[in-house]
Protein backbone atom coordinates (compact mmCIF):
# COMPACT_ATOMS: atom_id res chain seq x y z
CA UNK A 1 0.00 0.00 0.00
CA UNK A 2 1.16 3.71 -0.56
CA UNK A 3 0.87 5.17 2.91
CA UNK A 4 2.06 8.35 1.79
CA UNK A 5 -1.74 9.05 0.13
CA UNK A 6 -2.99 8.36 3.06
CA UNK A 7 -1.07 10.55 5.42
CA UNK A 8 -1.40 13.97 6.84
CA UNK A 9 0.74 15.86 4.23
CA UNK A 10 1.45 18.68 6.90
CA UNK A 11 2.78 16.05 9.64
CA UNK A 12 4.21 13.96 6.91
CA UNK A 13 6.62 17.11 5.51
CA UNK A 14 8.30 17.44 9.21
CA UNK A 15 11.78 15.58 8.73
CA UNK A 16 12.22 13.00 11.35
CA UNK A 17 14.45 14.75 14.76
CA UNK A 18 17.79 15.35 14.12
CA UNK A 19 18.39 13.75 16.99
CA UNK A 20 16.91 10.45 16.52
CA UNK A 21 19.62 9.17 14.56
CA UNK A 22 22.30 10.22 17.08
CA UNK A 23 20.09 8.75 19.36
CA UNK A 24 20.74 5.06 18.01
CA UNK A 25 24.10 5.23 17.64
CA UNK A 26 24.91 6.48 21.15
CA UNK A 27 22.49 3.87 22.58
CA UNK A 28 24.35 0.78 20.94
CA UNK A 29 27.45 1.87 22.50
CA UNK A 30 27.24 0.32 26.08
CA UNK A 31 29.83 2.07 28.07
CA UNK A 32 29.84 5.29 26.57
CA UNK A 33 30.16 8.40 28.75
CA UNK A 34 27.25 10.45 27.97
CA UNK A 35 26.97 14.56 27.67
CA UNK A 36 24.01 14.05 25.72
CA UNK A 37 21.21 13.59 28.51
CA UNK A 38 18.73 16.49 29.09
CA UNK A 39 17.56 16.09 32.24
CA UNK A 40 18.95 16.43 35.87
CA UNK A 41 20.87 13.42 37.66
CA UNK A 42 18.50 14.26 40.60
CA UNK A 43 16.19 11.59 41.42
CA UNK A 44 12.77 13.56 42.63
CA UNK A 45 13.27 14.80 46.08
CA UNK A 46 11.41 12.12 48.28
CA UNK A 47 8.83 14.27 49.61
CA UNK A 48 7.30 15.09 46.43
CA UNK A 49 7.17 11.44 45.80
CA UNK A 50 6.07 10.80 49.18
CA UNK A 51 2.81 12.84 48.26
CA UNK A 52 2.10 10.57 45.25
CA UNK A 53 2.77 7.70 47.09
CA UNK A 54 0.17 8.68 49.96
CA UNK A 55 -2.33 9.56 47.58
CA UNK A 56 -2.09 6.43 45.66
CA UNK A 57 -2.21 4.95 49.13
CA UNK A 58 -5.50 6.80 49.78
CA UNK A 59 -7.01 5.89 46.27
CA UNK A 60 -7.09 9.45 44.42
CA UNK A 61 -6.99 7.98 41.43
CA UNK A 62 -9.32 9.41 39.46
CA UNK A 63 -9.50 12.52 36.69
CA UNK A 64 -8.93 15.95 37.63
CA UNK A 65 -10.49 19.24 36.40
CA UNK A 66 -9.17 19.57 32.76
CA UNK A 67 -7.45 22.88 33.79
CA UNK A 68 -5.72 20.90 36.79
CA UNK A 69 -6.08 20.73 40.43
CA UNK A 70 -7.56 24.08 41.70
CA UNK A 71 -5.00 23.70 45.07
CA UNK A 72 -2.26 22.84 42.11
CA UNK A 73 -3.14 26.09 40.18
CA UNK A 74 -3.53 28.22 43.42
CA UNK A 75 0.45 26.91 44.22
CA UNK A 76 1.42 28.02 41.09
CA UNK A 77 0.18 31.40 41.01
CA UNK A 78 1.91 31.84 44.44
CA UNK A 79 4.90 30.64 42.58
CA UNK A 80 5.15 32.78 40.04
CA UNK A 81 4.25 35.95 41.64
CA UNK A 82 5.96 35.35 44.64
CA UNK A 83 9.34 33.99 42.37
CA UNK A 84 8.96 36.34 39.71
CA UNK A 85 6.42 38.94 39.98
CA UNK A 86 3.93 38.13 37.24
CA UNK A 87 0.21 37.37 38.74
CA UNK A 88 -2.31 34.96 37.33
CA UNK A 89 -5.81 34.12 38.52
CA UNK A 90 -5.90 30.35 39.33
CA UNK A 91 -9.13 29.77 38.03
CA UNK A 92 -9.06 31.74 34.76
CA UNK A 93 -5.15 32.23 33.61
CA UNK A 94 -3.57 28.83 34.64
CA UNK A 95 -3.82 25.53 32.98
CA UNK A 96 -1.68 22.68 33.70
CA UNK A 97 -0.32 20.46 31.46
CA UNK A 98 1.65 17.65 30.59
CA UNK A 99 4.69 18.79 30.70
CA UNK A 100 5.36 22.25 29.44
CA UNK A 101 5.73 20.44 26.01
CA UNK A 102 2.09 20.13 26.15
CA UNK A 103 1.69 23.66 26.69
CA UNK A 104 3.53 24.87 23.69
CA UNK A 105 1.68 22.77 21.43
CA UNK A 106 -1.42 24.15 23.03
CA UNK A 107 -0.51 27.79 22.54
CA UNK A 108 0.60 27.27 18.76
CA UNK A 109 -2.56 25.93 18.18
CA UNK A 110 -4.86 28.06 19.96
CA UNK A 111 -3.05 31.21 18.33
CA UNK A 112 -1.66 29.87 15.26
CA UNK A 113 -3.41 30.31 11.90
CA UNK A 114 -2.70 29.02 8.67
CA UNK A 115 0.10 30.78 7.00
CA UNK A 116 1.05 32.85 10.11
CA UNK A 117 4.69 32.97 10.56
CA UNK A 118 6.24 32.52 14.37
CA UNK A 119 9.52 33.79 14.83
CA UNK A 120 12.13 31.14 16.44
CA UNK A 121 15.24 32.06 17.57
CA UNK A 122 18.06 29.25 16.14
CA UNK A 123 19.47 27.23 17.63
CA UNK A 124 16.59 25.98 20.22
CA UNK A 125 14.95 23.43 21.25
CA UNK A 126 13.59 20.86 18.91
CA UNK A 127 9.96 20.75 18.73
CA UNK A 128 9.18 24.37 18.44
CA UNK A 129 9.19 24.54 14.59
CA UNK A 130 7.79 21.40 14.02
CA UNK A 131 4.62 22.29 16.40
CA UNK A 132 4.43 25.13 14.28
CA UNK A 133 4.21 23.67 11.18
CA UNK A 134 1.34 20.93 12.88
CA UNK A 135 -0.64 23.96 13.66
CA UNK A 136 -0.20 25.30 10.18
CA UNK A 137 1.69 28.19 10.36
CA UNK A 138 5.50 28.89 9.00
CA UNK A 139 8.48 28.55 11.42
CA UNK A 140 11.14 31.52 11.06
CA UNK A 141 14.33 30.40 12.33
CA UNK A 142 15.89 33.90 13.70
CA UNK A 143 19.90 32.96 13.98
CA UNK A 144 21.78 33.80 17.28
CA UNK A 145 24.82 33.84 17.40
CA UNK A 146 28.10 32.90 20.17
CA UNK A 147 29.21 36.62 19.60
CA UNK A 148 26.06 37.62 21.09
CA UNK A 149 26.49 35.07 23.77
CA UNK A 150 23.20 33.43 22.13
CA UNK A 151 21.34 36.26 23.27
CA UNK A 152 18.17 37.26 20.95
CA UNK A 153 19.01 40.62 19.19
CA UNK A 154 16.65 43.35 18.51
CA UNK A 155 17.61 44.32 15.30
CA UNK A 156 17.57 40.59 14.24
CA UNK A 157 14.13 40.00 15.58
CA UNK A 158 13.29 43.28 13.35
CA UNK A 159 14.68 42.12 10.27
CA UNK A 160 12.29 38.84 10.75
CA UNK A 161 9.52 40.33 10.97
CA UNK A 162 6.63 40.26 7.88
CA UNK A 163 2.93 40.93 7.88
CA UNK A 164 2.64 37.60 8.26
CA UNK A 165 4.19 37.58 11.51
CA UNK A 166 1.89 36.37 14.46
CA UNK A 167 4.46 35.80 17.44
CA UNK A 168 7.85 35.39 18.90
CA UNK A 169 8.88 31.72 20.72
CA UNK A 170 11.11 32.95 23.44
CA UNK A 171 12.75 30.09 24.99
CA UNK A 172 15.17 31.20 27.39
CA UNK A 173 17.29 30.28 29.52
CA UNK A 174 18.11 28.36 26.49
CA UNK A 175 18.20 24.65 25.29
CA UNK A 176 21.24 24.15 23.61
CA UNK A 177 22.77 27.10 24.08
CA UNK A 178 22.53 27.63 27.58
CA UNK A 179 21.95 31.28 27.31
CA UNK A 180 20.27 33.49 29.22
CA UNK A 181 18.34 37.03 28.72
CA UNK A 182 18.71 39.74 30.90
CA UNK A 183 16.53 42.17 31.79
CA UNK A 184 17.61 45.05 29.34
CA UNK A 185 17.44 42.67 26.48
CA UNK A 186 14.00 41.82 26.94
CA UNK A 187 13.26 45.40 27.12
CA UNK A 188 14.69 45.49 23.94
CA UNK A 189 12.83 42.41 22.58
CA UNK A 190 9.67 44.03 23.90
CA UNK A 191 9.64 47.36 21.95
CA UNK A 192 9.95 45.17 18.96
CA UNK A 193 7.34 42.93 20.27
CA UNK A 194 4.48 45.89 20.86
CA UNK A 195 5.91 48.32 17.40
CA UNK A 196 4.42 45.29 15.27
CA UNK A 197 2.12 44.24 18.07
CA UNK A 198 2.91 40.45 18.18
CA UNK A 199 2.51 37.89 20.74
CA UNK A 200 5.03 36.19 22.65
CA UNK A 201 5.39 32.44 23.80
CA UNK A 202 7.76 32.43 26.74
CA UNK A 203 9.12 29.16 27.16
CA UNK A 204 10.90 29.55 31.10
CA UNK A 205 11.19 25.86 31.80
CA UNK A 206 14.88 26.54 33.11
CA UNK A 207 14.14 29.67 35.08
CA UNK A 208 15.17 28.21 38.12
CA UNK A 209 18.55 27.23 37.08
CA UNK A 210 20.32 30.41 36.19
CA UNK A 211 23.75 31.15 37.93
CA UNK A 212 25.98 34.27 38.58
CA UNK A 213 24.71 37.84 39.77
CA UNK A 214 21.16 38.01 38.25
CA UNK A 215 18.41 35.52 38.79
CA UNK A 216 15.55 35.52 35.65
CA UNK A 217 13.38 37.62 34.58
CA UNK A 218 9.98 36.81 33.39
CA UNK A 219 9.18 38.14 29.99
CA UNK A 220 5.44 38.82 31.35
CA UNK A 221 6.96 41.02 33.96
CA UNK A 222 8.40 43.77 31.39
CA UNK A 223 6.20 46.55 31.12
CA UNK A 224 3.61 45.92 28.54
CA UNK A 225 4.32 42.47 27.75
CA UNK A 226 1.96 40.74 30.48
CA UNK A 227 -0.77 40.92 28.01
CA UNK A 228 0.83 39.85 25.12
CA UNK A 229 2.45 36.69 26.24
CA UNK A 230 1.91 33.13 27.35
CA UNK A 231 4.15 32.07 30.16
CA UNK A 232 5.01 28.77 30.12
CA UNK A 233 6.83 26.41 32.87
CA UNK A 234 6.83 23.25 34.40
CA UNK A 235 8.02 21.01 37.22
CA UNK A 236 10.86 18.70 34.94
CA UNK A 237 14.01 20.88 35.38
CA UNK A 238 13.84 22.97 38.44
CA UNK A 239 12.25 20.01 40.47
CA UNK A 240 14.04 16.70 39.00
CA UNK A 241 10.42 15.73 37.89
CA UNK A 242 11.01 15.02 34.04
CA UNK A 243 9.12 11.63 34.35
CA UNK A 244 6.24 13.12 35.97
CA UNK A 245 5.20 14.89 33.14
CA UNK A 246 3.27 18.16 34.58
CA UNK A 247 3.86 21.24 33.54
CA UNK A 248 1.45 24.61 32.71
CA UNK A 249 0.57 28.03 30.79
CA UNK A 250 -0.40 31.21 31.99
CA UNK A 251 -1.72 33.89 30.14
CA UNK A 252 -4.81 35.89 29.43
CA UNK A 253 -8.12 33.98 30.06
CA UNK A 254 -9.33 33.99 26.09
CA UNK A 255 -6.04 32.38 25.40
CA UNK A 256 -6.00 29.79 28.06
CA UNK A 257 -9.88 29.02 27.83
CA UNK A 258 -9.00 27.82 24.16
CA UNK A 259 -6.19 26.40 25.06
CA UNK A 260 -7.98 24.55 27.59
CA UNK A 261 -10.70 23.43 25.08
CA UNK A 262 -8.02 21.59 23.02
CA UNK A 263 -6.78 19.93 25.81
CA UNK A 264 -10.08 18.68 27.23
CA UNK A 265 -10.51 17.03 24.21
CA UNK A 266 -7.52 15.82 23.34
CA UNK A 267 -5.89 14.94 26.77
CA UNK A 268 -8.67 15.62 29.39
CA UNK A 269 -6.17 16.35 32.14
CA UNK A 270 -2.40 15.82 33.05
CA UNK A 271 -2.02 12.58 35.53
CA UNK A 272 -3.14 13.64 39.08
CA UNK A 273 -0.81 11.62 40.68
CA UNK A 274 1.77 13.94 38.66
CA UNK A 275 -0.12 17.34 39.97
CA UNK A 276 -0.45 15.91 43.35
CA UNK A 277 3.53 15.96 43.24
CA UNK A 278 3.75 18.99 41.76
CA UNK A 279 1.64 20.80 44.19
CA UNK A 280 3.82 19.18 46.95
CA UNK A 281 6.86 20.35 45.40
CA UNK A 282 5.30 23.64 45.13
CA UNK A 283 3.70 23.96 49.24
CA UNK A 284 7.08 22.48 50.19
CA UNK A 285 9.27 25.14 48.39
CA UNK A 286 7.16 27.36 49.24
CA UNK A 287 7.58 26.67 53.77
CA UNK A 288 11.48 26.19 53.09
CA UNK A 289 12.38 28.74 50.48
CA UNK A 290 12.83 26.18 47.81
CA UNK A 291 15.74 24.67 49.57
CA UNK A 292 15.83 21.50 47.11
CA UNK A 293 15.94 23.70 44.03
CA UNK A 294 18.75 25.25 45.81
CA UNK A 295 20.79 22.79 46.24
CA UNK A 296 20.28 21.34 42.73
CA UNK A 297 20.78 24.69 41.36
CA UNK A 298 24.49 24.77 43.65
CA UNK A 299 25.34 21.74 42.01
CA UNK A 300 24.80 22.71 39.00
CA UNK A 301 26.66 25.66 38.97
CA UNK A 302 29.89 23.49 40.13
CA UNK A 303 29.67 21.40 37.39
CA UNK A 304 29.09 24.12 34.96
CA UNK A 305 32.16 25.95 35.64
CA UNK A 306 34.24 22.60 36.08
CA UNK A 307 33.16 21.86 32.29
CA UNK A 308 33.48 25.23 30.66
CA UNK A 309 36.37 25.47 32.02
CA UNK A 310 37.79 22.20 30.73
CA UNK A 311 36.62 23.40 27.36
CA UNK A 312 38.50 26.71 27.59
CA UNK A 313 41.60 24.79 28.95
CA UNK A 314 41.58 22.65 25.30
CA UNK A 315 41.60 25.71 23.38
CA UNK A 316 37.92 25.64 22.43
CA UNK A 317 35.40 28.54 22.41
CA UNK A 318 33.02 28.01 24.94
CA UNK A 319 30.73 31.57 25.77
CA UNK A 320 29.52 31.53 29.29
CA UNK A 321 26.40 29.84 29.80
CA UNK A 322 24.30 31.15 32.75
CA UNK A 323 21.54 28.77 32.30
CA UNK A 324 19.81 25.57 31.81
CA UNK A 325 22.38 23.12 32.50
CA UNK A 326 24.40 22.99 29.09
CA UNK A 327 27.75 24.23 27.66
CA UNK A 328 27.63 24.65 23.60
CA UNK A 329 31.45 25.07 22.81
CA UNK A 330 32.58 25.78 19.63
CA UNK A 331 34.22 23.18 17.76
CA UNK A 332 35.03 24.82 14.64
CA UNK A 333 38.83 24.79 14.89
CA UNK A 334 38.93 21.04 14.29
CA UNK A 335 37.56 21.80 11.34
CA UNK A 336 35.16 19.36 11.45
CA UNK A 337 31.47 19.73 11.33
CA UNK A 338 29.16 18.96 14.46
CA UNK A 339 27.85 15.63 13.28
CA UNK A 340 31.30 14.56 11.91
CA UNK A 341 32.57 16.44 15.50
CA UNK A 342 29.93 13.97 17.64
CA UNK A 343 29.75 10.84 15.38
CA UNK A 344 33.64 10.26 15.56
CA UNK A 345 33.87 11.80 19.13
CA UNK A 346 31.21 8.74 20.03
CA UNK A 347 33.37 5.87 17.71
CA UNK A 348 37.16 7.18 18.60
CA UNK A 349 36.35 8.55 22.59
CA UNK A 350 33.12 7.40 23.65
CA UNK A 351 31.63 10.16 24.48
CA UNK A 352 28.17 11.17 22.90
CA UNK A 353 27.51 15.00 22.76
CA UNK A 354 24.82 16.28 20.63
CA UNK A 355 25.87 18.29 17.15
CA UNK A 356 24.72 21.95 17.57
CA UNK A 357 22.62 21.44 14.37
CA UNK A 358 20.00 18.96 16.10
CA UNK A 359 18.50 22.70 16.92
CA UNK A 360 19.02 24.34 14.30
CA UNK A 361 21.35 25.24 11.24
CA UNK A 362 22.88 28.06 13.50
CA UNK A 363 24.02 25.03 15.65
CA UNK A 364 26.51 24.26 13.42
CA UNK A 365 30.21 24.52 14.78
CA UNK A 366 28.78 23.79 18.14
CA UNK A 367 28.14 20.81 20.19
CA UNK A 368 25.80 20.61 22.82
CA UNK A 369 27.12 19.23 26.35
CA UNK A 370 25.04 18.67 29.46
CA UNK A 371 26.67 18.96 32.54
CA UNK A 372 23.98 17.42 34.87
CA UNK A 373 26.43 14.26 35.44
CA UNK A 374 28.58 12.86 37.94
CA UNK A 375 32.04 14.95 38.71
CA UNK A 376 34.20 12.48 38.08
CA UNK A 377 32.46 11.23 34.87
CA UNK A 378 33.09 14.80 33.32
CA UNK A 379 36.68 14.83 34.25
CA UNK A 380 36.74 11.54 32.13
CA UNK A 381 34.93 12.96 29.58
CA UNK A 382 36.96 16.11 29.22
CA UNK A 383 40.06 14.14 29.23
CA UNK A 384 38.96 12.10 26.29
CA UNK A 385 37.34 15.01 24.00
CA UNK A 386 40.98 16.92 24.65
CA UNK A 387 42.64 14.18 23.71
CA UNK A 388 40.44 13.75 20.67
CA UNK A 389 40.62 17.76 19.52
CA UNK A 390 44.33 17.64 20.17
CA UNK A 391 44.58 15.69 17.16
CA UNK A 392 43.42 18.09 15.28
CA UNK A 393 45.83 20.50 16.11
CA UNK B 1 31.19 29.05 58.16
CA UNK B 2 32.14 31.39 54.75
CA UNK B 3 30.13 30.30 51.74
CA UNK B 4 33.36 29.59 50.26
CA UNK B 5 33.70 26.99 53.54
CA UNK B 6 30.61 25.61 52.68
CA UNK B 7 30.82 24.79 49.01
CA UNK B 8 33.95 23.32 49.83
CA UNK B 9 32.81 21.08 52.66
CA UNK B 10 30.04 19.95 50.38
CA UNK B 11 32.36 19.38 47.51
CA UNK B 12 34.45 17.13 49.82
CA UNK B 13 32.17 15.15 51.08
CA UNK B 14 31.12 13.17 47.61
CA UNK B 15 34.61 13.27 46.38
CA UNK B 16 37.88 14.10 48.81
CA UNK B 17 40.16 13.23 46.00
CA UNK B 18 39.31 16.31 43.91
CA UNK B 19 42.02 18.02 43.58
CA UNK B 20 42.70 22.27 44.83
CA UNK B 21 42.70 23.42 41.01
CA UNK B 22 39.42 21.68 40.20
CA UNK B 23 37.98 22.90 43.65
CA UNK B 24 39.28 26.37 42.86
CA UNK B 25 37.23 25.99 39.35
CA UNK B 26 34.16 24.37 40.73
CA UNK B 27 33.61 27.62 43.24
CA UNK B 28 35.43 30.25 41.50
CA UNK B 29 37.41 31.66 43.90
CA UNK B 30 41.59 31.78 43.27
CA UNK B 31 43.95 28.47 44.00
CA UNK B 32 45.08 30.29 47.28
CA UNK B 33 41.78 31.20 48.27
CA UNK B 34 40.84 27.76 48.30
CA UNK B 35 44.10 26.21 49.56
CA UNK B 36 43.67 29.00 52.84
CA UNK B 37 40.19 28.18 53.46
CA UNK B 38 41.17 23.86 53.79
CA UNK B 39 44.07 24.12 55.68
CA UNK B 40 41.91 26.32 57.96
CA UNK B 41 39.27 24.09 58.07
CA UNK B 42 41.25 21.40 59.12
CA UNK B 43 42.83 23.90 61.52
CA UNK B 44 39.80 24.06 63.41
CA UNK B 45 39.07 20.32 63.14
CA UNK B 46 35.80 20.55 60.66
CA UNK B 47 37.67 18.25 58.29
CA UNK B 48 39.27 15.80 60.29
CA UNK B 49 40.46 13.15 57.91
CA UNK B 50 39.95 12.36 54.74
CA UNK B 51 38.81 9.27 54.45
CA UNK B 52 36.68 6.43 51.52
CA UNK B 53 33.64 5.39 52.52
CA UNK B 54 33.73 1.21 52.41
CA UNK B 55 30.85 -1.40 52.22
CA UNK B 56 32.79 -3.94 54.21
CA UNK B 57 30.21 -6.82 53.02
CA UNK B 58 31.37 -6.45 49.89
CA UNK B 59 34.34 -7.82 51.15
CA UNK B 60 36.04 -11.06 52.56
CA UNK B 61 36.73 -10.05 55.33
CA UNK B 62 35.17 -11.19 58.39
CA UNK B 63 33.35 -8.49 60.77
CA UNK B 64 30.36 -7.86 63.22
CA UNK B 65 29.07 -4.95 64.54
CA UNK B 66 26.77 -4.54 67.20
CA UNK B 67 25.34 -1.28 69.05
CA UNK B 68 25.56 -1.30 72.55
CA UNK B 69 23.24 1.01 74.71
CA UNK B 70 24.90 1.76 77.76
CA UNK B 71 23.75 3.13 81.29
CA UNK B 72 26.31 4.58 83.21
CA UNK B 73 26.46 6.92 86.88
CA UNK B 74 27.71 9.94 85.82
CA UNK B 75 30.96 11.03 88.14
CA UNK B 76 30.80 14.47 90.13
CA UNK B 77 32.34 17.09 88.20
CA UNK B 78 33.01 14.88 85.06
CA UNK B 79 29.37 14.23 84.18
CA UNK B 80 29.53 11.98 81.35
CA UNK B 81 32.92 12.51 79.78
CA UNK B 82 34.88 10.45 81.84
CA UNK B 83 33.25 7.28 81.69
CA UNK B 84 32.42 8.26 77.44
CA UNK B 85 36.67 8.39 77.25
CA UNK B 86 37.13 5.27 79.20
CA UNK B 87 34.99 3.52 76.50
CA UNK B 88 36.53 5.12 72.92
CA UNK B 89 39.82 4.41 74.00
CA UNK B 90 39.13 0.53 73.64
CA UNK B 91 40.29 0.19 69.63
CA UNK B 92 37.26 -2.36 69.14
CA UNK B 93 35.23 1.10 69.68
CA UNK B 94 34.19 3.03 66.34
CA UNK B 95 31.53 5.47 68.29
CA UNK B 96 30.37 6.73 71.12
CA UNK B 97 27.61 9.43 71.84
CA UNK B 98 25.80 10.96 74.46
CA UNK B 99 22.17 10.02 74.30
CA UNK B 100 18.64 11.51 75.31
CA UNK B 101 15.80 8.69 76.03
CA UNK B 102 16.54 5.48 78.23
CA UNK B 103 20.21 5.25 78.01
CA UNK B 104 23.26 7.42 78.20
CA UNK B 105 25.93 6.39 75.68
CA UNK B 106 25.56 4.66 72.72
CA UNK B 107 28.67 2.69 71.60
CA UNK B 108 29.14 1.43 68.31
CA UNK B 109 31.63 -1.67 68.77
CA UNK B 110 33.33 -3.73 65.83
CA UNK B 111 34.77 -6.73 66.07
CA UNK B 112 36.43 -9.92 63.93
CA UNK B 113 34.03 -12.60 65.35
CA UNK B 114 31.07 -12.99 67.47
CA UNK B 115 33.16 -14.24 70.08
CA UNK B 116 35.45 -11.59 70.07
CA UNK B 117 32.37 -9.35 70.73
CA UNK B 118 30.71 -11.08 73.66
CA UNK B 119 34.06 -10.65 74.76
CA UNK B 120 34.42 -7.16 74.22
CA UNK B 121 31.20 -6.56 76.32
CA UNK B 122 31.79 -9.13 79.06
CA UNK B 123 35.54 -8.81 79.74
CA UNK B 124 36.01 -5.03 79.16
CA UNK B 125 32.67 -2.85 78.87
CA UNK B 126 30.56 -4.17 81.79
CA UNK B 127 33.04 -4.40 84.31
CA UNK B 128 33.99 -0.37 84.54
CA UNK B 129 32.52 0.67 87.56
CA UNK B 130 30.31 3.39 86.48
CA UNK B 131 28.72 1.34 83.94
CA UNK B 132 25.46 -0.05 85.55
CA UNK B 133 23.40 -1.87 82.47
CA UNK B 134 24.80 -2.53 78.78
CA UNK B 135 21.83 -3.52 75.92
CA UNK B 136 23.66 -5.25 72.73
CA UNK B 137 22.10 -5.04 69.69
CA UNK B 138 23.86 -6.77 66.41
CA UNK B 139 23.67 -5.10 63.45
CA UNK B 140 22.41 -7.14 60.68
CA UNK B 141 22.51 -5.48 57.44
CA UNK B 142 23.42 -1.88 56.32
CA UNK B 143 21.07 0.12 54.08
CA UNK B 144 22.61 3.61 54.37
CA UNK B 145 24.67 5.34 56.18
CA UNK B 146 26.67 8.84 55.83
CA UNK B 147 23.95 9.29 53.38
CA UNK B 148 24.67 6.44 50.73
CA UNK B 149 22.61 3.85 50.20
CA UNK B 150 24.34 0.24 50.22
CA UNK B 151 22.14 -1.47 48.70
CA UNK B 152 20.30 -0.25 45.54
CA UNK B 153 21.62 -0.62 41.74
CA UNK B 154 22.73 3.27 41.34
CA UNK B 155 21.99 2.79 37.59
CA UNK B 156 21.28 6.01 35.72
CA UNK B 157 17.92 5.49 34.10
CA UNK B 158 17.79 8.65 32.12
CA UNK B 159 17.62 7.96 28.09
CA UNK B 160 21.10 8.44 26.69
CA UNK B 161 20.76 11.40 24.47
CA UNK B 162 17.36 13.17 24.86
CA UNK B 163 16.24 16.64 23.25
Amino acid sequence: MNYDLYLNRRAASVPPSGIRRFFDLAASRKDAISLGVGEPDFKTPYLFRDAAINSLVDGETQYTANRGLIELRQEIAFYLSNRYQISYTPEEEILVTIGASEAIDLALRALVSDGDEVLVPDPSYVSYAPCVVFAGGVAVPVRTTQENQFRLKAEDLEKAVTPRTKLLILPYPNNPTGAVMRKEDLEEIAEVISRHDLLVISDEIYSELVYGENGHTAFASIPGMYERTVTINGFSKAFAMTGWRVGYACGAKEIISVMNKIHQYSIMCAPRMGQIAAAAALRIGRENNYESVQIMRESYDRRRRLMVDAFRGMGLECFEPYGAFYAFPSIRKTGLSSEEFCSRLLQEKNVAAVPGTAFGPSGEGHIRCCYAIAVDKINIAMERIADFVSSFA
Amino acid sequence: MTKLETSLLEILREDCRIPLEKLSVMTGASLEEVAQAVEDLEKRKIILRYSPMINWDNTDRERVEAMIEVRVTPQRDMGFDAIARRIYRFDEVKSVYLMSGSYDLLVLVEARTLKELASFVSAKLSPLETVTGTATSFVLKRYKEEGVIFDSDDADHRLVISP
